[in-house]
């Protein structure tokens, strides 16, 4: 799945950058294949990303449309939504 | 030949690790037993406020004293210590609170610990996560946080650095005490010293100590920066920690540095029972989002339990142990040992060297509990 490939996709907002991803999806599976890799920062300042994709790990926590620590792995992705990776992606 | 020590410290949580610490700095060849693993206890239950509090003149005198002690060793602490010089806010909710207010900036003033008045934009703009309609608080700049089991380490680290030695799990469980020494199964340790600092578990060593543990409930969030930016406390939780009799439920919110809100406070007489009592669980969350609304929004991510040791006149135990040659209780703190085992180990030291304590220490000689429960035969 990438896209780009003719299938359908929305803009979204990811630390204030636009970015065109696969619709119809979870956020975390968009993000990644759109070549995100950091989804936030461990406390001791480490990477993460998903782990388990399925809402059990707590790695892709991000604050989605403004509310803190949502996991991205049981969002469906939408057009508009904006993304803060807290400073994971961008520092 | 029994094994020899010029002192034991009987428990490695932060009273144990602090007293550990202050005899090593004399001199002294320190050992120290816990029959599980250092801070593991209360300590790590335990909130981790350095606060003063002025429930009684005796506690007064020890929280100032301990929060000063502890101030002058922050820049020695490890960054995992976490210390936070954040300062507590004591909430005042109306007019009644805020004239209690007022009385609370005088004692401490007395005592020499900086306060100010915040009116109710004070109060609002220190903390924009509070309700609106607060009477305003008393901000105690002074005040801190430490992550308590890691401040238990260090002082233990520190001790070990001047010579302590500290043996842990099955093999260092005290089965009795005895004049001038120790049983670990079937080892016999002797020392000049023998400090009790079990907590609520000294009473299972020497069964007249009248410690018992005092149940309290805490919940952690996820992490939101900024939140929450004093350690807050209602200006009822004197009452709530004071009343010895019901469960009861304060309102205490402490900012972690990694952006954590811990949440506090609960307070049962439940014996050693650690389950999670969802009612008042329930009760405690609610009076903290009274306080503070959007807190409801927060993912809370782990709940606990702990046990505090509490004495029957709220005052700890600390000093020689009558009935015991060479025995020494360091113990009964309630929910202020994270705050007062600087002090206590100051008190403990002294008073083993022969030196005046900065502080009067008589309030809390545990002969007095000996003297309390001798029977009054009416005529």
């Amino acid at each position: 799945m990438s896209a780009g490939r003719g299938q359908e996709t929305v803009r979204i907002v990811v630390d204030g950058r636009e970015l065109e991803v696969a619709a119809g999806v979870t956020l975390a599976a968009a993000l990644l294949d759109a070549g995100v890799q950091m989804f936030r920062r461990s406390v001791r300042g480490d990477p993460r990303a998903p782990l388990c994709g399925m809402g059990i790990c707590q790695e892709c926590r991000m604050t989605i449309d403004q509310v803190a620590h949502r996991r991205a792995c049981l969002v469906t992705v939408a057009s508009g939504m904006t993304v803060s990776t807290q400073g994971a992606v961008s520092s | 030949v029994a094994e020899r020590y010029d002192a034991i410290v009987v428990g490695a949580g932060i009273v144990g690790a602090a007293c550990a610490r202050a005899l090593a700095l004399e001199g002294m060849r320190v050992l120290v037993v816990d029959g599980r693993f250092a801070g593991g206890g209360t300590t790590a239950a335990g909130m981790g406020h350095l606060v003063v509090m002025d429930d009684s003149p005796e506690q007064l005198a020890l929280t100032a004293l301990s929060v000063e002690l502890w101030r002058d060793l922050s820049r020695k602490l490890s960054h995992e210590v976490e210390f936070d010089p954040c300062g507590t806010i004591w909430v005042a909710e109306d007019g009644e609170q805020l004239d209690a207010v007022r009385e609370k900036q005088r004692v401490y003033a007395t005592h020499g610990v900086a306060s100010h008045m915040l009116d109710a934009r004070g109060v609002a703009e220190a903390e924009p996560n509070l309700r609106s309609g607060l009477a305003g608080g008393l901000l105690v700049p002074g005040d801190a946080v430490v992550y308590p089991p890691r401040a238990a380490l260090w002082l233990l680290d520190d001790a070990c650095a001047r010579g302590a030695t500290v043996l842990e799990h099955s093999d260092a469980a005290v089965t009795d005490v005895f004049d001038h020494g120790i049983r670990c199964g079937s080892r016999e340790i002797e020392a000049d010293v023998v400090v009790l600092a079990a907590g609520a578990e000294a009473a299972s060593l020497v069964p007249e100590v009248p410690i018992v543990p005092r149940k309290g409930h805490l919940a952690i969030t996820d992490r939101y920066h900024g939140f929450v930016r004093h350690q807050l406390v209602e200006l009822g939780y004197l009452t709530s920690a004071h009343v010895m009799t019901s469960e009861s439920v304060a309102f205490n919110v402490q900012p972690r540095v990694t952006g954590q809100v811990l949440i506090g406070s609960s307070r049962e007489l439940v014996g050693w029972d650690a389950s999670m009592n969802r009612s008042i669980l329930r009760r405690m969350l609610e009076r903290a989002a009274a306080f503070m609304p959007s807190l409801a929004d927060l993912s809370i991510i782990r709940t606990w339990t702990g046990f505090r040791p509490a004495t029957p006149d709220k005052l700890p135990l600390i000093g020689p142990w009558p009935s015991i040659a060479g025995v020494w209780i360091a113990a009964g703190h309630e929910g202020l040992g994270i705050t007062t085992s600087i002090a206590t180990a100051r008190l403990i030291a002294d008073l083993v060297v022969g030196r005046t304590p900065p502080i009067d220490a008589s309030p809390y000689a545990p002969a007095r509990v000996l003297d309390a429960a001798t029977p009054v035969h009416s005529t």
